[in-house]
């Protein structure tokens, strides 16, 4: 028997904002979180731009002691994963702890403790490397952190799989709940890797964008002058529930999820497969788990990088699957404002597709100056718009051929 | 000096603001509830700060802050 799932706290920590309100005005104002880097000197680094995450304070949500022991992608998602619960007003004394768990996605998890430790090795030696440098680094102890400050006992794992991975994990969590096995699930991902060695890994792949004279334009999903994508770094956190206990309790349900699509590419490490071939298939079954046909969608939160490959093959994908609707339908990156999270975009497009059901608003894809000929839908060009939204579908697609999606619902 | 600059090391690590409780007698583990990781990272700060090595079965035989001290300034 299939329980529902819904939404019922929401928590982020972003280029443009922390917390959810302040995330969300951003996005419709079509605020950009994408300046210079602070975090090290780009100087020899073809990319000079980033999303960073601003006046982020650990001590504002950890106990210093604690802080200092986790490297900042966990700082994120524990201090995320608080205010996703303070806002479901969930009192942990009162649920069965057994049955709360934790499934969170990340990239490369602690790559900054990575670089710093291994740079001690190399000019202390190996009996000065930390005895915190395992626990701090390991992408899982971001979801091992939150279990221990939240007291979740249930079902926790992390999911790894590049620029899918918010999207995979959130998947799974709708799952867990759907098929019994828990009844509260904490969500979503992490990412925090702005640092040197990170960077200069993506610009000598040149899949980033060098456009480093004016940062806020240079994330420009499905415009001509598209170059490469704009890291960014951040956590986006949902607080899923089963329905009826959501319901006992007095929950307020932000909306349901109710189908989750995964495919392989199975054709290159990092360029995705022609006509988006790969991502399409993980839109059909992910409206085939939702019971639903491809007409009821009314706003996709894509992918939408801003490389040249991506937006022209997930343009492709949508339309092989939407069809005459594929024009009817919206299709927004809020990669033109956030910047690329990595392993945790698609915590914070959950989130964003989330708000635009509650709120029938979409956010728009900024920087969209010269649409690309051969992309024609419509991306909600520079400004945000009205819109009612009963189902949205959120994209994620990444290196090594990982395709998720996930479908929201309006909670009726 | 030695004293004060190992309760700087221990306030940093374990992030304690006041350290005006600790004495020689109090216990890394039993009273400011440092784990084995945290002392080996203390261990190691102090190894750096005076240019010491402190073998781990050495290590193992303080019962408070004032053995490690001690054993600091009898390397010294």
């Amino acid at each position: 028997m299939k329980r529902r799932v819904v939404v019922t706290g929401l928590g982020c920590i972003t280029p443009i904002g922390t917390g959810l309100n302040t995330f969300w005005e951003a996005l419709l104002s079509g605020k950009s979180g994408i300046d210079y880097i602070t975090r090290f000197d780009t100087t020899d680094y073809p990319t000079k731009i980033a999303a960073e995450v601003k006046d982020f304070v650990p001590e504002n949500y950890i106990d210093k002691k604690e802080a200092k022991k986790m490297d900042r992608f966990t700082q994120l998602a524990v201090a995320a994963s608080q205010m996703a619960v303070e806002d479901a007003e969930l009192k942990l004394k009162d649920i069965d702890s057994e049955r709360f768990g934790v499934i969170l996605g990340s990239g490369i998890g602690g790559i900054e403790t990575l670089e710093d430790q291994h740079s001690k090795l190399m000019e202390k030696g190996a009996k000065r490397v930390s005895p915190f440098f395992i626990p701090m680094m390991i992408s899982n102890l971001g979801a091992g952190y939150v279990s221990i400050a939240l007291g979740a006992k249930g079902p926790n794992t992390t999911v790894v799989t590049a620029c899918a991975s918010s999207t995979n994990a959130i998947g799974e969590a709708f799952k867990v709940i759907q098929r019994g096995d828990a009844d509260l699930m904490i969500t979503g991902g992490m990412e925090a890797s702005i640092t040197p060695l990170s960077i200069a890994g993506f610009c000598s792949m040149k899949a980033m964008s060098t456009h480093n004279e004016e940062p806020q334009k240079a994330s420009r999903p499905f415009d001509s002058n598209r170059d490469g994508f704009v890291m960014g770094e951040g956590s986006g956190i949902l607080l899923l529930e089963d329905m009826e206990h959501a319901i006992k309790r007095g929950a307020k349900i932000y909306a349901e999820i109710v189908g989750y699509g995964m495919s392989a590419d199975a054709h290159h490490i990092t360029a995705p497969s022609p006509d988006g071939e790969g991502a399409a298939r993980s839109m059909v079954n992910a409206l085939r788990d939702a019971g639903i046909t491809y007409e009821d969608i009314d706003y996709i939160n894509a992918h939408g990088t801003s490389t040249p490959y991506n937006d022209k093959f997930e343009t492709l994908a949508i339309k092989s699957v939407f069809k005459e609707h594929a024009y009817e339908l919206a299709v927004s990156s809020t990669k033109s404002m956030t910047g690329h999270l990595l392993g945790a975009a698609g915590s914070i497009e959950a989130i964003a597709c989330i708000m635009a059901i509650r709120e029938g608003k979409l956010p728009p894809t900024i920087n969209l100056e010269n649409p690309d000929p051969e992309l024609d839908l419509d991306y909600v060009p520079n400004k945000y718009k009205e819109k009612v939204v009963d189902y949205a579908l959120s994209n994620s697609l990444g290196f090594g051929g990982h395709n998720a999606t996930i479908v929201f619902k309006k909670f009726k | 000096m030695v004293f004060e600059k190992v309760l700087k090391i221990i306030g940093e690590q374990l992030g304690l603001d006041d350290m005006s409780a600790v004495t020689a007698e109090t216990s890394l583990m039993n009273d400011l509830e440092a784990d084995s990781l945290d002392a080996v990272e203390i261990i190691m700060a102090i190894e750096d700060e005076f240019g010491v090595e402190i073998p781990d079965d050495e290590a193992e035989k303080f019962k408070n802050i004032g053995d490690i001290v001690k054993y600091v300034e009898a390397k010294q």
